[in-house]
């Protein structure tokens, strides 16, 4: 019925290997299958005195079955050696109270397994281990990373323009391309309001996303909202940064970069 | 190579390698240079065990826990932003000591010492290529990394102060990005900086001081030339590998990545 781990029975079977090949007296040996070196025996634990004390007493209440009840002192003793002690100490002092069939004092009820008795919440994850399975991806990623920028810098030069002159302003001035979209602004509304309050509010915005939205899903279908508002607020920025980069001619006015070409640099 | 080609005394050679190999695998100096787990180690097998060691007993590879949800190893999931984002990082902190080496931040002697790095430096114009396109291969990766995070949701508890965090390293990319663009002190750099900073100035209340600070002066020069490099160089690297050890530890504590969806 009960499952014994099999450790438990393994330990068992060493003890009574053990326990036959240095039985000492063959009759007690003999006498019950889980049976261990005598009282007499050399391993066990609990003293010789003690022993013989409860042997006395136990042949006094038990009227002479001298074998058995020396076999149930020393018996338990190996097999289940650090409760036995208890058990013998209390044979000692008068009759073993709890003495099952076969003189034994404890007997293995049942293994209860961890998982009936704790209250496991956390379920079993599927994990799997980092190197190899993720050091390969980032590996292969890293290296072809590192070869498009080599490649792309091998054939595509960084600009670099003539000296920095302070008398001559090009015709378009633009600043770099995450910073075309601000720049866009400018021509619709106040410097402070185009530069400072609108990408101000951005980034408040950005920082404040987490705990504005309570929507606890991570799933797309329930989050149609968030969503469309997220996409709302980069298309507004790429297309600004867009028209900023390729369709802003001399003094920034409107130009289409297949009519004009383009006025953009890196 | 030559004793090899000799034919009979092939197999004495190679016993004396495997014979060597054993012996410097086996000797103190190295195993107290590659800790257990490490593949150069005697006898490495590939065992659960081993497995873990590498992570754990790699500095860089620590970073990441021994394990990880299976999901989380799928390309499609992260398309590996986040970590190009580092990656692309330290490539621009390479490169970039590389360009310290031939660079002076002075108004009489930047742009010169630009181009003589083009032009007479072994690499110069290449490393220089690699790091320009890859200052703004970073402004990308770092702005997809968000977009993707907030798709997926990622943000919300119990990762919502690392979001936080991400958004900082996304300004504190820009700021990087846009203090090197007048390094160069070319015409773009001067007068996008020039764009950039009047911008900056309107802003309320203490407007005019604040572009005071960025310039060092009521105008841009070498003065402002020097604060940008220092700023460029140093002082916004040193912040934003402080928040980039924040993120990737809040990463780990908030329980690995998110989902799956």
């Amino acid at each position: 019925m009960t499952e014994v781990p099999e450790h438990l029975l393994k330990r068992a079977k060493a003890a009574r290997d053990k326990a036959a090949s240095q039985a000492e007296t063959p009759a007690e040996g003999a006498a019950e299958e889980t049976a261990a070196p005598s009282s007499g025996g050399g391993d066990s634990r609990i003293p010789a005195h003690l022993l013989e004390r409860s042997k006395a007493a136990k042949s006094r209440k038990a009227g002479g079955d001298d074998a058995e009840a020396s076999e149930s002192g020393g018996g338990t003793a190996t097999a289940v050696a650090t409760a036995s002690t208890g058990g013998a100490v209390v044979a000692a002092g008068g009759p073993p109270l709890a003495a099952g069939p076969g003189g034994h004092t404890q007997r293995l009820l049942t293994v209860v397994k961890a998982g009936s008795i704790q209250d496991v919440k956390a379920k079993p994850q599927d994990k799997v281990h980092v190197w190899p399975h993720l050091i390969v991806g980032e590996f292969v990623a890293a290296l072809a990373c590192s070869s498009f920028l080599l490649f792309f810098s091998w054939f595509v030069n960084a600009p670099l323009l003539e000296l920095a002159d302070f008398n001559k302003t090009p015709n378009p001035s633009k600043a770099p391309w995450y910073f075309l979209g601000l720049q866009e602004l400018l021509t619709m509304f106040h410097p402070m309001v185009a530069g400072v309050t609108i990408p101000g509010m951005g980034i408040f915005l950005l920082i404040l996303a987490p705990y504005m939205d309570k929507n606890p899903s991570n799933k797309p279908e329930d989050r149609k909202f968030a969503i469309s508002l997220m996409t709302l607020f980069l298309m507004f920025w790429a297309v600004l940064v867009i028209i900023g980069s390729f369709f802003r001619g001399p003094g920034f006015n409107f130009t289409l970069p297949w009519i004009d070409g383009l006025f953009f640099e890196l | 190579m030559a004793k090899t080609m000799q034919g009979s005394p092939k197999t004495k050679i190679q016993d004396k390698i495997s014979q060597v190999t054993d012996q410097v695998q086996s000797s103190q100096a190295w195993n107290s240079i590659f800790r257990p787990g490490s593949i150069f180690r005697k006898g490495y097998s590939d065992s659960p065990r081993n497995r873990s060691y590498v992570i754990m007993n790699s500095v860089l590879y620590h970073l990441h826990p021994v394990k990880v949800k299976r999901h989380a190893v799928k390309v499609s999931y992260t398309l590996c932003l986040g970590g190009l984002s580092f990656f692309v990082f330290i490539v621009l902190t390479v490169t970039g000591i590389f360009l310290m080496f031939f660079y002076r931040p002075t108004a009489a002697q930047a742009w010169d010492d630009i181009y003589t790095l083009q032009t007479s430096v072994t690499f110069g114009l290449l490393v220089r290529n690699m790091h320009r396109w890859g200052a703004h291969l970073m402004v990308l990766t770092v702005f997809l990394h968000m977009a993707r995070v907030f798709y997926h949701g990622a943000y919300k508890a119990p990762r919502e102060f690392n979001w936080v965090i991400g958004v900082v390293l996304l300004t504190l990319t820009l700021l990087l990005s846009f203090t090197g663009y007048l390094l160069p002190w070319d015409q773009l750099a001067l007068w996008a900086v020039t764009v950039g900073t009047n911008m900056m100035g309107y802003t309320p209340v203490f407007g005019s001081q604040v572009r005071f600070v960025l310039l060092g002066g009521a105008e841009i020069g070498t003065d402002t030339l020097l604060r940008w490099y220092v700023l460029h160089v140093l002082f916004f690297p040193f912040i934003t590998v402080i928040f980039m050890a924040i993120h990737f530890w809040r990463v780990r504590k908030d329980g690995g990545i998110s989902g799956p969806l």
